[in-house]
């Protein structure tokens, strides 16, 4: 594998390039704003939604959406907007709690692995391979089950069948650079392989980490939700999308579709557009790797 | 008898993920807060029959011991006793598992027959309007819950359009009989009985679960399809094989394809994880009597010796299928074969 | 003087890229008797590789080829009723460099030569075993049953090399195309495969245009030589003449450049500057920034490809 050339760009490039391929793609600029309005709206939500979420009225329940509530009302009469968008800052947090979590845990393993060899790198890729030997979202359910059902343990979850995805790119990524003539001077400059590997082959892998990472969260959200709509985790009446997935589908057959569409929606725009801004992200640090 | 050998090694590479699995489970079943005793003993238990439990379950012994007894069960097909059922969680599932493999296959063909064509035709056509079709489905199908999925179909096509049946299950039994058990399979066994309203019957409940299941997977099998096609056609052996005259059907075929199908067939690991996780989605959705909807049962219940069965299954089924993927790429692949 | 086997006449070739329109060729002409084998030789990039593509017909849809003529064996290749697919293989046919990479990695050897005697048959199936068997007997390969079994993983550059030229000669062609075929092969398997095209070729009295970087490969194997420089050919001369006498400044600083067994290392010259960029205006001389002989009239008009006795024609106002 050659070095990658990203190891080499100084920065003010790296800019001009990146604001060049943002301008090229139009799509990852979009979706990288609806999601700035979406983590807007996480942050802010509390004080802009125009009903409380917790309200419950049920003289108001099952009414289609309307002027007065635009998403509709669900079964005890609470507004679905004011809920999708309370509920916003839980799934986003959810998701980036445990990619944050996975990143961080399955970088320093990956990259230790990949840089010291040996039976470091063999008992750190048995216990990988063993997370991977499980269907991921089986085993999600298994941990949750065994250590409890609540929401820190959802995202404890989903950062623990995400660590192998990290451990094993930063393990490869570290061993192709472990020989590289930039790190023969670190080492020569006297750094002790602790230090080698944090401060001089960590910060070199980060970019193309962050593009895993960014790729990765849509998953995580996916996993989080799956989890909630089964009935892990959240429990009512805590507004997220899963759980409010899950508590619209009795609807269907009465025909009260906007019990389950709207929060089904927000799922899937998050989702889209985290996956757009890991494509964009990638086309700017990787572009090789793209299919 | 090198080949023989190479997959033998092969097989012997799954033995270390079992055992591996068989560690997780069991660690996950000690890990659980409070009693694990007064979870096996059920809600209704007095303090003597949680001490009787802890003693039957060996929880008072060292932890090596307990982890002895544990596997010595397993190999007698010992899963404990499921709380809700009150029957052996192994024969629950074992019962249960047809459904859930029927539906996973079922997702699996749906999502390769429509997968694979996509991403091939979408490579030897590129810029068209197929491949433009293919880059949507594959960017759009990836960020669809499955669940919600599931949920917008039943509503769709069985509320409004009225063109699916009700998704309650397998089968209708009001209408249908359940065919005798052969294989499990009710598409298979509703043929082997002879009985075609019956198939029927079946297929038609299997379509909308099918399909929610498997569109997930639809989209990396459509770009990995779409990727490694177009590597394939532009590489040095097809512009040879251009150069040689092949006609146009044999190069995309015979050159090309066959070529491409490594890749697709290396993702399938990752399908299979995917599928055999979502499953538990849509049997939830419509009421699949499978091992999935038993799970979230078990789950919700705090049946634990059910979800300990569950995952150890799971985990098992899903350690196999990749030993045929794996089987497979060496069949097709034959600098696989050659090294252990 | 017998009627050329080909024949090629103001042949062009544009690529349209995003960056702009890339005027690889220009203005490329020559001829090749039966029997003949012809060397281009030139550095990377001069467009040697594309010419062997364009007469083809391998390039992408991308490029756009124009020529006042492209005439092989009677047959007009350029104009829109070419038959070129149906005589690619059969009539003409090409051998590439990196032959590992060439070959089907994951069918066997016999059955890639079975697929080219197939297509352009009729050899039944039984027969085609049989005949692909002789086929890789007939390039030397030792054990050719054996072979025939064979992945290309499993065998080295130069057999992968032969395998490629089985295919290419299953058919009996009339015209070979080798681009570079000795690349990356060692010095010593370089000389055994082109031994074996030389002797295939003079057994066959088939021609070949042999496409090189290496200017003492093309002086020893090729009847005549030409010379090409970022999409012109800039000098055409039997091999020896070329050798003795050549009238090009490129030609003179290639040969400079090509290190025998008597250079030293302080007296190895390379030609100072390197390719024009083929997008963009470019001088009538596309050599005139590298060139030390360069005068004002080198810039006016375009130069012609201009005998200057025996076979031999150089494109330059002011030959050497």
């Amino acid at each position: 594998m050659a070095e990658t050339t990203s190891s080499n760009m100084q920065a003010s490039t790296f800019w001009r390039d990146a604001r060049h391929k943002a301008g090229e793609n139009k799509l990852t600029l979009a979706a990288a704003l609806i999601l700035l309005l979406f983590v807007l709206v996480s942050l802010l939500a509390p004080w802009l939604v125009p009903y409380d979420p917790l309200a419950v009225e049920p003289a108001a329940a099952l009414k289609a959406p309307s002027l007065a509530h635009p998403f509709g009302t669900d079964a005890l009469g609470r507004d679905i907007l004011s809920r999708v968008a309370i509920a916003t800052r839980l799934d986003i947090g959810m998701a980036i709690g445990a990619v944050v979590l996975s990143f961080v845990f399955g970088t320093a393993t990956g990259a230790i692995a990949g840089y010291f060899g040996g039976w470091t790198d063999a008992i750190i890729g048995r216990f990988m391979d063993t997370i991977m030997a499980f269907p991921l979202f089986v085993l999600a359910m298994g941990i949750v089950a065994a250590l409890g059902n609540s929401i820190e343990n959802i995202v404890l979850a989903t950062a623990i069948i995400n660590l192998p995805f990290y451990s094993r790119f930063a393990r490869s990524e570290v061993n192709v650079r472990r020989n590289m003539t930039f790190v023969e001077a670190a080492r020569m400059g006297g750094n002790r392989p602790f230090r080698l590997l944090a401060f001089h082959i960590v910060p070199n892998i980060l970019p193309t980490m962050m593009v895993q990472g960014s790729l990765n969260l849509g998953w995580a959200i996916l996993n989080a939700a799956g989890l909630s709509f089964i009935g892990l985790g959240v429990r009512a009446p805590t507004p997220e999308w899963g759980i409010m997935v899950s508590e619209g589908a009795s609807y269907i057959f009465s025909g009260e579709w906007w019990t389950f569409v709207f929060p089904g929606a927000a799922l899937v725009i998050t989702v889209f557009c985290f996956n757009l801004i890991g494509d964009g992200l990638r086309d700017i640090i990787d572009p090789r790797r793209r299919t | 008898m090198k080949i023989a050998l190479s997959f033998a090694k092969r097989i012997a590479t799954a033995i270390p993920s079992i055992i591996g699995v068989v560690v997780v489970t069991f660690l996950l079943a000690r890990a659980l807060p409070g009693d694990a005793a007064a979870y096996y003993a059920g809600s209704s238990a007095t303090p003597e029959s949680i001490a009787q439990i802890r003693k039957a379950l060996g929880l008072d012994k060292p932890l090596w011991f307990q982890f002895g007894d544990y596997t010595s069960r397993l190999l007698h097909g010992d899963l404990g006793i499921s709380l809700s059922s009150g029957q052996p969680v192994f024969h629950d599932l074992v019962t249960r598992l047809p459904a859930s493999i029927e539906l996973t296959l079922c997702a699996l063909m749906f999502a390769m027959l429509i997968g694979l064509p996509l991403g091939i035709a979408a490579a030897t056509r590129p810029g068209k309007a197929i491949d433009h079709l293919c880059r949507i489905i594959v960017s759009v199908g990836a960020a669809f819950p499955t669940f919600f999925v599931a949920l917008g179909l039943v509503y769709f096509f069985y509320f409004r359009l009225g063109i699916a049946p009700e998704p309650l299950g397998r089968l209708n039994d009001t209408y249908f009989s359940i065919p005798p058990t052969i294989t499990g399979l009710y598409l298979v066994d509703t043929l082997l009985a002879g009985d075609i309203q019956a198939f029927w019957a079946s297929l038609s409940q299997l379509v909308l679960p099918s399909i929610s299941l498997g569109l997930f997977a639809l989209a990396p099998i459509a770009r990995i399809a779409r990727a490694s096609m177009l590597a394939s056609l532009s590489s040095d052996f097809c512009r040879t094989a251009r150069a040689m005259g092949l006609s146009r059907t044999r190069i995309v075929y015979g050159y090309g394809l066959r070529n491409a199908m490594l890749p697709v067939i290396n993702i399938l690991g990752m399908v299979f994880s995917f599928l055999l996780g979502a499953n538990v989605l849509v049997e939830q959705v419509f009421a699949w009597p499978g091992i999935g909807a038993y799970a979230v049962n078990a789950v919700i219940t705090s049946d634990y010796a059910a979800v300990q069965g569950f995952v150890l299954m799971m985990a098992i089924l899903y350690i196999l299928l990749n030993l045929m993927v794996d089987l497979a790429a060496a069949a097709i692949d034959p600098r696989v074969r050659y090294d252990g | 003087m017998s009627v050329p086997l080909l024949s090629v006449k103001n042949l062009n070739v544009d690529f349209r890229t995003r960056s702009g329109t890339v005027k690889v060729l220009n203005d490329v002409s020559f001829s090749l008797a039966k029997g003949e084998i012809l060397g281009i030789v030139g550095e990377s990039g001069s467009g040697k590789s594309v010419l062997s593509y364009a007469l083809m017909g391998l390039l992408d849809d991308n490029a756009a080829i124009t020529a006042d003529r492209v005439e092989f064996g009677g047959i007009d290749l350029a104009g829109p009723t070419s038959p070129l697919a149906s005589i690619r293989g059969r009539e003409l046919s090409m051998i590439f460099q990196s032959p590992r990479t060439a070959l089907n990695p994951i069918m066997r050897v016999g059955r890639q030569i079975e697929d080219v005697l197939r297509r352009h048959g009729p050899v039944s199936r039984a027969n085609a075993k049989a005949a692909a068997i002789a086929a890789l007997a007939r390039v030397r390969i030792p054990d050719p049953e054996r072979r025939y079994a064979a992945y290309p993983f499993e065998l080295s550059g130069g057999m992968c090399q032969r395998v490629m030229i089985a295919m290419a000669l299953s058919c009996s062609p009339s015209l070979l195309i080798a681009d570079e075929p000795t690349t990356g092969l060692d010095v010593t398997t370089q000389a055994v495969v082109m031994d074996l095209i030389r002797d295939l070729v003079q057994e066959t009295r088939m021609s070949a245009i042999l496409i090189t970087h290496d200017l003492a490969l093309a002086g020893e194997y090729c009847d005549r030589i030409v010379v090409m420089h970022a999409g012109h050919i800039v000098e055409v001369a039997p091999a020896s003449e070329l050798q003795s006498h050549f009238a090009h400044p490129y030609t003179k600083g290639l040969f400079a450049a090509t290190p025998t067994a008597e250079t030293e290392l302080e007296h190895l010259a390379s030609i100072p500057g390197s390719l024009p960029d083929l997008r963009g205006e470019l001088p009538p001389c596309r050599f005139l920034y590298r060139c030390d002989r360069r005068q004002p009239d080198c810039q006016t008009a375009p130069i012609p490809l201009r005998p200057i006795g025996g076979d031999h024609s150089v494109r330059c106002r002011h030959p050497l």
